[in-house]
């Protein structure tokens, strides 16, 4: 062996590669064994879920499911979901329209202004404590707000004319709220891979802080934006509560009175998740063929746009050196 | 049996900073032995060197650290001014201050004036200033545009008129052509800059900061991140420029140095020890602490 260590090194087996080096410690050799195991395992699961719902969700979709209505009443037999579908990117879009725009010029914000810096301190506590509010909490807070008669116009009426509470657009106001720090997080993080040196250039040519941020450090955080609002597009999407308070999670679109559009957007209606847990046996319904057609659609949009994060952080351009 | 570890070998940046043994230790004109030809191929400027920039008694503190303390200098068009001295010197906290980019770190004092074509910088705003006094990075930093959008950068949201790229067009050519970068990419104009190579990325900041037409270019070691064949080109680059632009070169490398200066200054602890010509310095120095520093006595 020490006759052709150049050959040895040259093509390292897996074995090698793994250990990196011979003279690794029993206890070194335990913790790399446990690390694989936990990402086997980790692999295993996610397989697990994925082929289960794959084989339940084919065994019970049909192309009709997702291109009907669902029939009224709960436990009746029959019907699609599209409306549950159409309400699930509703949400999707008005959450992230908000939290999108708000969560980029939050972050910009932080990074590069940040004074006085009480208010920065104070900005960064406000997001951590919304990323660890449960959407239960979320969802009460927002109904007390909303059944205010000043917000009357963005929900249907009940009885004394108090609001319900309850929309598309309370429930995609709220949303963005579960939207906003993932994409500030993700702005932030992009904005501080920027070397200093980028900015002063900017600066040294003439440009001030404004500009600066508009033609370099927002167009160089592309993709971290891009990333963040995917993410808190697919948490959006995953959520459960505040569709039940804040959007009613009727079966069928309950619009509102009013303008076609707006009538739909102060109206009610539901999401996938509320209609998985609302035909489940495991929840309210009777009807498990239907629910594990909806969470085989619900995952495949879900998977999609995690599909879709992977693609936009993996094709990162080349950049700078700091 | 256990093999030992492989010699990881360290990438040296640029050209070694190479420093001879003196051939004996005394005597002004034996202490340096540097033998770095200078780039003698480019005809000197035409007129004499005129005077752009001035700092007098320039002090420079962060928070109660004193960076640069009462440095008078002189830069002039016509010719290279290069800043040397060990690292922590205040070389770099100098040129910063000349286009007031120093001014960006929070607990930065400065005393003492800075004069630019006779007008302290203060007087103007320092956006135009900056654009009179332009200023190359160690990294490349590139925007990320395409090559064109790069060099039209600093041409473009003057006031409230846009111009067109039609309109822009000779302007980033004729930059691109001073920065001796145009015939590498005037067929690829619309390509990311970021895809370039280092060298060709330095190149396009000079191409960026000459779009905007400075009278003074400061350069912060520009080629401490090249390999010697783009080093070599930018220095070619520099040498030609200085005729119609004052620049001033901040370098750890002695042999760039002795290479493009035409006046070079030595700086120690925030001080200036020794301000002439870079044949003078070089050859015989003055202070005992510049003949240490240029014979690779500390640094």
């Amino acid at each position: 062996m020490s006759a052709h260590p150049a050959a040895t090194r040259a093509a390292p087996d897996l074995w090698t590669r793994i250990r990196g080096s011979e003279s690794w410690s029993i206890g070194d050799r335990i913790g790399v064994g446990l690390a694989w195991g936990a990402g086997l395992l980790l692999c295993a699961i996610a397989v697990a879920i994925v082929l289960y719902m794959l084989v339940r969700g084919l065994q019970y979709l049909s192309l009709s499911d997702v291109f009907s209505h669902p029939l009224p009443g709960l436990g009746e037999s029959g019907g699609g979901f599209l409306d549950p579908i159409i309400g699930t990117f509703i949400v999707a879009i008005l959450g992230i329209v908000i939290a999108g725009p708000l969560g980029v010029a939050i972050a910009v914000w932080l990074t590069e202004y940040a004074r006085p810096a009480w208010l920065a301190r104070a900005v960064e506590s406000g997001i951590e404590i919304v990323a660890g509010t449960p959407s239960i909490v979320l969802a009460i807070f927002g109904l007390i707000v909303f059944q205010q008669s000043f917000f009357s116009a963005l929900s249907p009426t009940g009885e004394g004319a108090t609001p319900l509470g309850r929309s598309f657009l309370i429930a995609g106001g709220m949303m963005s709220l579960l939207a906003l720090p993932l994409v500030v997080g993700a702005t932030r993080e992009a904005l501080h891979s920027i070397p200093r040196h980028v900015r002063e250039a900017s600066y040294s040519l003439g440009k001030d802080r404004a500009s600066t941020i508009r033609r370099v450090l927002l167009p160089a955080s592309r993709r971290g934006i891009g990333t963040g609002v995917t993410l808190g597009m697919g948490r959006i999407i995953g959520d459960t509560a505040i569709v039940f308070i804040l959007l009613g999670a009727t079966l069928r679109f309950e619009p509102n009175t009013g303008l076609p559009g707006w009538s739909l957007l102060t109206g009610n209606g539901s999401t996938l998740t509320t209609y998985v847990y609302n035909n489940s046996p495991a929840g309210e319904g009777g009807q498990p063929e239907k629910a594990y057609a909806a969470a085989f659609v619900l995952l495949a949009i879900v998977l999609a746009l995690n599909f879709a994060v992977d693609l936009i952080t993996r094709g990162k351009g080349k950049s700078w050196t700091r | 049996m256990k093999m030992p570890p492989p010699v990881r070998r360290i990438q040296v940046e640029g050209a070694p900073t190479v420093v001879p043994a003196p051939a004996n230790g005394n005597g002004h004109a034996s202490a340096v032995a540097g033998t770095a030809p200078r780039l003698k191929q480019m005809p000197r400027a035409a007129t004499t060197p005129l005077e752009r920039m001035r700092t007098e008694k320039l002090s420079i503190a962060y928070g109660s650290k004193l960076a640069v303390n009462e440095v008078s200098l002189n830069v002039r068009q016509g010719e290279v001014l290069a800043l040397i001295g060990p690292s922590g010197c205040g070389k770099t906290t100098l040129l910063r201050s000349l286009n007031r980019l120093v001014e960006l770190t929070p607990a930065a004092t400065r005393g003492g004036r800075i004069l630019l074509d006779g007008e302290d910088v203060d007087g103007y705003d320092v956006t135009w200033l900056r654009r009179r006094v332009g200023m190359l990075f160690q990294q490349p930093n590139p925007f990320p545009m395409s090559i064109f959008d790069n060099v039209a950068y600093g041409l473009r949201e003057r006031g409230s008129r846009k111009p067109s790229k039609k309109e822009l067009e000779p302007a980033v050519t004729e930059a691109l052509h001073r920065a001796g970068l145009l015939d590498e990419v005037k067929d690829n104009l619309d390509h990311p800059a970021l895809a370039l190579s280092g060298g060709q990325q330095q190149r396009l900041c000079i191409a960026r900061s000459l779009a905007v037409g400075p009278e003074v270019l400061l350069l912060d070691e520009p080629c401490s991140a090249l390999d010697p064949i783009s080093t070599q080109t930018i220095e070619e680059t520099i040498v030609h420029l200085r005729s119609e632009i004052a620049i001033v070169i901040v370098t750890h490398n002695l042999q760039q140095a002795q290479r493009v200066a035409d006046h070079v200054a030595f700086m120690y602890l925030g001080d200036l020890i020794e301000y002439g010509e870079a044949e003078q310095v070089f050859r015989a120095p003055v202070a005992e602490r510049t003949r240490e520093y240029v014979s690779g006595g500390f640094g």
